[in-house]
């Protein structure tokens, strides 16, 4: 018996070691995004932010306006009011204002759907990729993106954020057989021109709006871990009783 | 005939006598349940048939209502999905049901194997149990795989690729293989068709078939148990084996108890962790499948992935090909390869007991490498793996008959 727990534990050990999968980022490290699912009123910004700057180009095709006013307790009149720019009726999805045709001319690719971005890249990359635009002159939207370099999405938040530009340095090491080899390595970014929010806002903004994807991309997500207790709870009264009704059967076998 | 003929007018013996008249209700019922009996001794380990059983039920029951709002469309499928998790009442929870269902199945597969490594329940006379049960598992492995497409995500639809381009590495045929596998020149809609059509129909009707065997097999020489003693071999004057109590209701109320303890782990996956970090639902197949553009890193899901090392770790297309299935039908041979005298652990040697030990860090370990790039020291540290995966097999004759075994108890303990 002692044995088989050896190997259990081996197992165990073996596959904790497995469980640490992260996203791949382009040569930046990603900054944590810190979202609080749980903020209504962060969500509901980050709705506001992202019917301002993202809906005109990006659609959500999977997510219903009366799914989101239900959760971030918004009237029907509200929605309309302040969300609804695209739409008729409540029960549509966030459709992009731009038509996907002419954005795959005109970018090189039509902007991703960000009905479930979150789920697929991370908060954290968003949170990161919407805070590292860098100028980048010869870029026919003339900015880069650190974390997903040669993007061709323009810096849509340059009003906001204003420019900055990326330091780099530069590494060169020879190796034994005498060939030099150059690596950059990205430094961190200087401010070239203010935009409207200082650097607290800003994150503040991004956060605001990553908040607002991660939520969309699994609207039940509350819901479930609400229900989740529930249902464990159940079981372990049922496990109790269980256990009781298999001691009691048990108890004339020896 | 005039059995029944003799009792018309006179009811006797009631609604049961009449059903038993005419189907061997009762007589099925005392032989595969009340009055089969197994041994007492079971522990953590003869958990696991039982909670398969469970997790079949849980993805039949979960796959029909997925089946009623699931479109299987190339330009559909994704969207449909997502209309499930979102706009459907509680579609959310059917879902994820049988995507956590999916990754659970392998695990408690796997252990129940690792049970039957343990205690030798595959040694004579179960040999044909263990057969029965490799089948299952090798069907499990295609309806997981055919399952893997229909949600038509980046990964769904890439994983894919790389899996059934496998078989263009077959000489002469392979090609052809592979473009009868797809349906067509590349993945397409026509692949998501029949995959579809294979992982609700055709596959699960076979492993229904194939577990009603296993049980059938199971039921005709009784189960094994941690002492590997044959407990037939010593009956009280009833007729029942001493060591032996009946299924129902000493097996069901404490697999009651198990039961409950799984639900409470698949429910905290479920309810809490659906994604499993990414392991049980893959972050690249929340992007829809995209034949433009290929994810950065492809891996098959987690329960693949010990056997896809072992074909990377092999730097011929064909021979890994090759080392690949042989890797997934090597253990359907165990009964023959051991030749240890003795079923159970407990009373093997230090050569068993250690190369079982070193075979369970090693599947592990591979498994852990199918999801790691195939680059520098994890190609290499896959090839020494794979050699010793083999050599776990390949040399079990060998150690087995040299090992040294304990006298075996006549009663188990």
């Amino acid at each position: 018996m002692d044995k088989i727990k050896k190997i259990a534990a081996v197992v165990a050990i073996a596959s904790s070691l497995a469980a640490s999968p992260g996203f791949a980022a382009g040569g930046a490290e990603l900054q944590k995004a810190d979202i609080d699912p749980g903020q209504i009123p962060s969500l509901q910004r980050g709705a506001r932010n992202f019917m301002n700057y993202c809906s005109g180009c990006h659609s959500a095709q999977y997510v219903r306006f009366n799914t989101i006013g239900n959760y971030l307790e918004l009237s029907e009149e509200q929605l309309v009011d302040n969300l609804m720019f695209n739409a008729e009726k409540s029960f549509e999805t966030i459709r992009a204002a731009m038509p996907a045709d002419d954005a795959e001319r005109w970018y090189g690719v039509a902007p991703p759907d960000l009905s479930l971005m979150a789920r697929s890249k991370g908060a954290d990359y968003i949170y990161t990729f919407l805070k590292s635009f860098y100028v980048q002159e010869d870029s026919p939207t003339g900015v880069d993106n650190i974390v997903m370099p040669a993007t061709s999405m323009p810096h849509v938040l340059w009003g906001l954020q204003g420019y900055q530009k990326a330091v780099f340095s530069e590494h060169t090491e020879e190796d034994a057989q005498g060939n030099v080899s150059t690596t950059t390595h990205f430094e961190g970014f200087e401010e070239v021109s203010a935009g409207t929010l200082d650097a607290e806002d800003y994150d503040e903004f991004v956060r605001d709006t990553v908040n607002f994807l991660a939520y969309i991309a699994e609207p039940i997500r509350a819901e479930r871990r609400k229900i989740g207790t529930w249902v464990i709870m159940y079981l372990l009264v049922f496990l109790i009783i269980a256990y009781m009704l298999k001691k009691q059967i048990w108890k004339d076998v020896h | 005939m005039a059995k029944i003929e003799a009792e018309v007018g006179k009811p006797q013996g009631g609604f049961m006598k009449w059903i038993d008249d005419r189907f061997p209700f009762t007589e099925t019922m005392k032989y595969h349940i009340t009055e089969y009996y197994a041994s007492k001794n079971f522990n953590f380990w003869y958990v696991f048939g039982v909670l398969a059983m469970v997790v079949l039920v849980i993805q039949l029951f979960t796959g029909i209502f997925l089946t009623m709002n699931y479109k299987p469309a190339a330009d559909e499928a994704f969207a449909s999905v997502e209309y499930i998790m979102r706009d459907v009442q509680w579609g959310w929870l059917i879902r994820y049901m049988h995507s956590t269902g999916a990754s659970f199945f392998f695990i408690v597969v796997y252990l129940h194997m690792f049970r039957a490594m343990l205690y030798g329940s595959y040694k004579k006379p179960r040999e044909l149990i263990w057969i029965i049960g490799m089948l299952i598992f090798f069907v499990l492995m295609a309806e997981a795989f055919a399952g893997y497409l229909l949600p038509w995500g980046q990964m769904s639809y890439w994983g894919a690729q790389v899996i059934i381009s496998l078989f263009g590495a077959i000489p002469g045929i392979g090609e052809s293989i592979v473009e009868l596998i797809r349906g067509d020149y590349s993945i397409s809609d026509i692949t998501l068709n029949r995959f579809f059509a294979l992982h609700v129909i055709a596959l699960p009707l076979a492993l229904i078939g194939l577990v009603f065997v296993h049980i059938v097999a199971l039921h005709e020489v009784g189960s094994n148990n941690p002492d590997g003693i044959e407990i037939k071999e010593h009956k009280g004057p009833d007729g029942v084996p001493l060591d032996g109590v009946a299924f129902h209701p000493y097996h069901t109320s404490k697999d009651m108890v198990a039961i409950i303890i799984f639900l409470m782990i698949f429910s905290f996956v479920l309810f809490f962790a659906p994604e499993m970090g990414g392991y049980f639902l893959e972050y690249a197949n929340f992007e829809p499948a995209n034949l433009k553009a290929t994810p950065e890193h492809i891996a098959p899901v987690w329960y693949f992935t010990p056997f896809y090392a072992i074909l990377r770790a092999v730097p011929d297309k064909l021979w890994g090909f090759i080392l690949f299935g042989l890797s997934v039908v090597l253990p359907v041979f165990l009964p023959w390869l051991d030749r240890a005298r003795v079923k159970s652990i407990r009373y093997r040697g230090w050569i068993y007991k250690s190369a079982l030990s070193i075979f369970v860090v090693t599947f592990v370990a591979l498994g852990w490498l199918g999801v790691q790039p195939a680059e520098g020291p994890y190609v290499l540290a896959a090839r020494i793996l794979s050699v010793i995966y083999f050599a776990f097999f390949l040399l079990m004759p060998y150690y087995t008959t040299i090992d040294k075994t304990k006298p075996v108890p006549d009663r188990v303990v």
